[in-house]
C-alpha cells in the first residue's frame, strides 16, 4: 500500500508548477553554463590550446549528460564538485602523466608548431645585400618610416616609406638630417627607442627588396632564415644551405650526461636554438637507474623520506601517546589547562612554527645556541651539517605532531571500559602489563588507521622542509640538479621543477611525482582495507 | 583507573605520590617545551629591540633615552620630527653644524623621536640634551602594520577574504555531494568514492605546472579567474578541497538516521525538500566546524599561493611572512615576530574553541571513512 501511494505522489508532485520551476531553473541554468564554456572552448581552440579546450568540452558534456537524464539524478548533485574536480585535479594529474613522458623543461617549453613560428620569424643578411643604419620617421597618422644612410657609400641616403624606397636626391651625402621629410617626422631618440619594438616587425620599403630593422643599428635587406618544409619534416636554413631534422630522442651523450632530445638538428650535429616538447617515452623513468646524477640523490633522498615519514610517526606517537596516559590521571591538578596548553603548538600556523624554530636555532644568534653555549657546550650546525638538520627538523615535527596524537590516544584511552583494568588489576597485573596486554592492543585498533594517514601525511610534508631549510645543505652527488639532503622526494620534484640553477625540468620532476603518488595511492589504498571501508561501503551499495 | 577505585582509597601510598609528583613534573616540563617557542616569539614581538641575539625572555621594560650632543654646534634641519618612528638604529634625526662641519646625527636605537629641544638655526653646547628617543612594546607591531614596502594589514585581508569565500563555496557543494553518496544507491557509487579518495592523494603541489599553465590560459580571456588573482587561487583551493571534504561529510550525513527522510518521503516530500527541510538542519553545527576548518586549513597554506600569486599587493599573508623568513632574519626578526604572533591568532583561537569538535571529526572521518 505504501509503495502505491508513494509513486502516485512522486507522479503527482512531478507536474505541479514547483517541478516546472523547478525544470526550468535547471535549464537556464544549464544553457548559462553551456554558453560559458562553449566560449571557453572556442577561445581556447583558437588559441590551440586543444588538452584544454578538450577537457572543458567534455566537462560540459559529462554535466549536461547528468542533469538531462532522469535515471542520473542522484549525479546531479555530485555534478558541481566532479566538474570542479575534474577541471582542476583529474586534468592537473593527466597532464603531469603526459609531462613525465616528455622533456618539457627549460630549454625546450614550445610545442614544435611554436618554435617553428618563433624560427620562422628569424631573418639573416643574404649574400650581397645592402646593410643601413636607420633613423625612425613617422607621419601624422601614425606611419613609420626609415631614414637610411648607407656608411659604405660616403653616407649616402636613402627613405623608405612602408611601400616605397628612394634615394634622397635633394640633400648631400653625410648633411644633417632633416627633421621633416615628405610628412614624416624624425623621432626623438627616446621616440625612436620607444617604437623601435613595432617598427621591428614592419617591413619597409617594396615588396620586391623588402628592409627590415636587424638591431639597435643596423637596417637592410635582410631575408627570412629559416623555412619549414612542411611535406619533409624539415628546416631549410637559407643562410648556409644547410638542413635541419627535428630529432626527437637522441642517445645519452657519454661526456657531460646531456640528453639532446627536442631539437631541429643537422648531419654534422648542430642544433639550433630553441628545442621543442618531445615525446621522450620512459627516459625520465629511466634516468632514475641510468643517471648517476639522479639516482645517487634519488636514492637517498627516498631513503631519508621513508625515515623522516617513520620516525615522524613513531615519535609524535610516542610522545602523544605518553602526555594522553599522564593526563589520565584524575589525581593531576588543572588537567584541563595542561591538556590545552600542549596542544597549542598545533594550532599555530606550521609555517609560522617552523620559522620561529629556525630562528631559535639559528647557530649564532638563536636562543637554543645561546643556551648551549650557556652551559658550555658548542652549538651544533643546524643548518649547514646534514645530520643536525635533520636531527632538527625532526625536533620541529616532534614539536608540531605531538599534539595531534595525544587528542586522539586521549579519545581513544577514554574509550576502553574501565572493568577491563579492573578485571586485570584483580589477576595481579602490574602497570606495565596493563599496558601492553590491554591499552595498547586496543588503542592501536582504534588509532592504527590514524597512524598510516598520518605516514602519509609526512610523506608529502612540503611545508616543513621548505620552511626549515629548503631542502638544505645541498647534495654534491646531484651535480648541477638541485637537491639537498633534507629533500623529501616531493620538495625534490618541487625543486626540479620550480627552483635551482639550472631551471626547471618538468619532465623529470613529474615522473618522480607520479611515482609518489603510486607510493601514497597504495598506502592509502591499504589504510582503507585495514579500516574496513571497503566492507562497510559495499554493505550501504 | 576508575574514578570509583580512586574513591574507595582515601590514603595513598607514599610510592603513589612520589609517582605523581614525578608525573606532574614531566608534564609541567612537556609545557615548557611545547610553549616555550611561543613564550619567545611573542617577547620578541614586543622587544623594542630589533636584535635576535640580545633578546630576553621578559624584553626589557619601555624606556626613554635622553640624546645629549657630544661637541658644540647649530642645529640645521629636522630630518626627522618628534613623533618620527625609527626602525633602523642608523637611521638619521638631525642635521648639524658641527666645527663649521655639517654631519648627520643618527638615533642610536629603534623608538620613537620626542621633545626636539632645538630649534632650527639655535646652537648647542657640549653635553646639552638634543631631543628624546622612546622605545615601546607595541613599536614592531607598528612598523608591521605601517610598512608601504610590505602591506602586512592588505595580505591578511586578502588572506580572509580568500580562505571565507574558497571554504564557503567548498562546504555548499561537498554538502550536496556527500548528501547524494550517503542517500542514493547507484550503480559506480563505491567506485567513485574511492576514485575521488584516491585521485584526492595525488600530491597538487606537483600538479601546479598544469594548474599554473591553465590559469595563465583561462586570466587571458577571463581575467577574474587568472594568475596573480584572488579568484583563480579560490578555484584552485575549491577544486582541491572536494575529495577530502566529501569524504568528511559523507560520514556525517551518514550518522543521520535515515528513517527521518524516507518518512518524509513517503508523505511526497522530495530529495530537494528532505535535503533543505530535514538533513540539513541536522548536519548544519557539523558544516560549520567543517567551514571552519577548511577557513584555516587555506589560510594557512603558503605553497599554492606563493607560485600562483606574483604581485606583493595579491599575497596572502602567509606569502608575506614567507618573506620575512627568506630575507635576512637578524634584521626583521622583531617585525617578523610580531607579523607571526598576529598572524597565528585566527588559527589558535579557533583550535583552541573547537578542539573538542574537531577530534570527534577527525577520527570520525577517518575511522569511518
Amino acid at each position: 500500500m505504501a509503495e502505491i501511494s508513494y509513486e502516485q505522489k512522486r507522479k503527482r508532485s512531478s507536474f505541479g508548477p514547483a517541478t516546472i520551476i523547478r525544470l526550468g531553473a535547471v535549464y537556464l541554468g544549464l544553457m548559462i553554463v553551456d554558453a560559458f564554456a562553449l566560449f571557453l572552448v572556442y577561445a581556447f581552440a583558437t588559441d590551440g590550446v586543444w588538452e584544454l579546450a578538450i577537457t572543458i568540452g567534455l566537462i560540459t558534456i559529462m554535466v549536461n549528460i547528468i542533469n538531462l537524464r532522469r535515471d542520473l539524478y542522484a549525479l546531479r548533485w555530485i555534478a558541481p564538485a566532479l566538474a570542479l574536480m575534474c577541471l582542476l585535479v583529474v586534468y592537473p594529474i593527466a597532464y603531469t602523466v603526459y609531462v613525465s613522458f616528455t622533456n618539457y623543461g627549460d630549454g625546450n617549453l614550445l610545442t614544435k608548431s611554436q618554435v617553428i613560428k618563433l624560427l620562422e620569424r628569424e631573418t639573416y643578411l643574404p649574400e650581397g645585400g645592402k646593410v643601413y643604419a636607420w633613423d625612425l620617421y613617422q607621419n601624422p597618422d601614425g606611419q613609420f618610416a626609415l631614414w637610411l644612410t648607407d656608411e659604405n657609400d660616403g653616407d649616402k641616403y636613402y627613405f623608405a616609406t612602408m611601400t616605397d624606397f628612394s634615394p634622397v636626391e635633394s640633400l648631400a651625402a653625410g648633411a644633417e638630417k632633416p627633421e621633416d621629410y615628405q610628412g614624416y617626422r624624425k623621432l626623438s631618440r627616446a621616440e625612436s627607442l620607444r617604437a623601435s619594438g613595432q617598427a621591428q616587425d614592419l617591413t619597409f620599403g617594396t615588396e620586391a627588396a623588402p628592409i627590415g630593422i636587424a638591431g639597435r643599428r643596423d637596417a637592410g635587406e635582410f631575408a627570412q632564415r629559416y623555412v619549414y618544409q612542411t611535406e619533409q619534416d624539415v628546416m631549410l636554413d637559407r643562410a648556409t644551405g644547410s638542413m635541419f631534422y627535428p630529432v626527437y630522442e637522441t642517445g645519452r651523450d657519454e661526456n657531460d650526461q646531456v640528453y639532446r632530445t627536442g631539437q631541429f638538428e643537422n648531419e654534422a650535429g648542430d642544433t639550433l636554438r630553441t628545442g621543442f616538447i618531445a615525446n621522450i617515452g620512459l627516459k625520465n623513468y629511466r634516468s632514475f637507474l641510468e643517471r648517476d646524477d639522479i639516482r645517487i640523490p634519488l636514492t637517498r633522498i627516498f631513503l631519508w623520506t621513508i625515515g623522516f615519514s617513520f620516525i615522524s610517526v613513531l615519535s609524535t606517537f610516542t610522545v602523544g601517546l605518553l602526555f594522553a596516559l599522564l593526563l589520565q590521571n584524575r589525581r593531576i591538578p588543572y588537567r584541563r589547562a595542561f591538556r590545552t596548553l600542549l596542544i597549542v603548538p598545533w594550532a599555530i600556523p606550521g609555517l609560522i612554527s617552523v620559522a620561529v624554530w629556525k630562528g631559535m636555532l639559528n647557530p649564532n644568534l638563536g636562543v637554543v645556541s645561546n643556551m648551549l653555549r650557556a652551559i658550555g657546550l658548542e652549538p651544533p650546525p643546524f643548518f649547514i651539517d646534514p645530520g643536525w638538520a635533520k636531527a632538527g627538523i625532526l625536533l620541529v615535527n616532534l614539536w608540531l605532531g605531538y599534539p595531534y596524537f595525544m587528542l586522539v590516544c586521549s579519545g581513544a584511552l577514554a574509550a576502553i571500559p574501565s572493568d577491563m583494568y579492573e578485571a586485570a588489576e584483580v589477576d595481579g597485573a602490574g602497570w606495565w602489563n596493563k599496558f601492553r596486554d590491554l591499552t595498547l592492543p586496543m588503542l592501536l585498533v582504534a588509532v592504527g588507521p590514524l597512524l598510516i594517514a598520518s605516514f602519509t601525511y609526512n610523506f608529502n610534508n612540503f611545508v616543513i622542509i621548505e620552511a626549515y631549510n629548503e631542502g638544505g645543505p645541498p647534495m654534491v652527488e646531484s651535480g648541477t640538479l638541485p637537491a639537498g639532503h633534507t629533500d623529501i622526494l616531493i620538495s625534490y620534484a618541487f625543486r626540479l621543477a620550480f627552483g635551482g640553477g639550472r631551471g626547471a625540468d618538468f619532465g623529470l620532476a613529474s615522473a618522480i611525482t607520479i611515482i609518489i603518488f603510486l607510493m601514497v595511492a597504495g598506502v592509502t589504498l591499504l589504510q582503507y582495507r585495514l579500516t574496513k571501508g571497503w566492507e562497510e561501503t559495499s554493505e550501504n551499495v | 583507573m576508575s574514578r570509583e577505585s580512586n574513591e574507595k582509597r582515601k590514603h595513598y601510598r607514599p610510592a603513589e605520590n612520589l609517582q605523581l609528583a614525578v608525573q606532574i613534573l614531566i608534564l609541567v616540563a612537556a609545557v615548557i617545551f611545547a610553549l616555550f617557542p611561543i613564550i619567545w616569539v611573542i617577547s620578541a614581538a614586543l622587544n623594542p629591540s630589533q636584535s635576535m641575539s640580545s633578546q630576553t625572555v621578559i624584553p626589557p621594560l619601555p624606556e626613554t633615552r635622553v640624546i645629549t650632543a657630544e661637541a658644540p654646534g647649530r642645529l640645521l634641519r629636522i630630518i626627522s620630527p618628534a613623533g618620527t618612528r625609527v626602525e633602523r638604529s642608523a637611521e638619521m634625526i638631525l642635521l648639524v653644524e658641527i666645527e663649521g662641519e655639517e654631519e648627520e646625527l643618527r638615533a642610536p636605537k629603534n623608538g620613537y623621536v620626542e621633545n626636539i629641544r632645538f630649534a632650527v638655526g639655535e646652537t648647542f653646547q657640549d653635553g646639552d640634551p638634543l631631543y628624546d628617543i622612546r622605545s615601546s612594546y607595541l613599536i614592531n607591531v607598528d612598523t608591521l602594520l605601517n610598512t608601504e614596502r610590505k602591506p602586512f594589514l592588505r595580505w591578511m585581508f586578502n588572506s580572509v577574504v580568500i580562505a571565507s569565500v574558497s571554504s564557503i563555496i567548498v562546504v555548499l557543494i561537498t554538502a550536496f555531494s556527500a548528501y547524494s553518496f550517503s542517500r542514493f544507491r547507484f550503480a559506480g557509487r563505491r567506485n567513485l568514492l574511492v576514485l575521488i579518495l584516491l585521485v584526492q592523494v595525488f600530491p597538487n603541489l606537483l600538479s601546479m605546472v598544469a594548474i599554473f599553465l591553465m590559469l595563465q590560459q583561462i586570466g587571458q580571456h577571463i581575467p577574474f579567474f587568472g594568475l596573480n588573482t584572488a579568484g583563480g587561487l579560490i578555484l584552485v583551493y575549491v577544486g582541491g578541497a572536494m575529495g577530502i571534504n566529501i569524504w568528511l561529510m559523507k560520514g556525517f550525513f551518514d550518522s543521520v538516521p535515515r528513517d527521518i527522510d524516507e518518512s518524509a518521503m513517503v508523505d511526497g516530500a522530495n530529495h530537494w525538500q528532505v535535503y533543505w527541510r530535514l538533513i540539513f538542519p541536522l548536519v548544519r553545527p557539523v558544516l560549520v566546524v567543517v567551514g571552519i576548518l577548511s577557513f584555516v586549513g587555506i589560510y594557512n597554506e603558503f605553497v599554492l599561493a606563493r607560485v600562483l600569486l606574483r604581485d606583493k599587493d595579491s599575497w596572502t599573508l602567509m606569502v608575506g611572512l614567507w618573506q620575512f623568513i627568506s630575507a635576512t632574519f637578524g634584521q626583521d626578526w622583531g617585525v617578523f615576530a610580531a607579523g607571526a604572533v598576529i598572524g597565528a591568532l585566527p588559527s589558535l583561537v579557533i583550535y583552541l574553541s573547537l578542539q573538542d569538535q574537531i577530534v570527534g571529526g577527525l577520527t570520525q572521518g577517518s575511522v569511518k571513512g
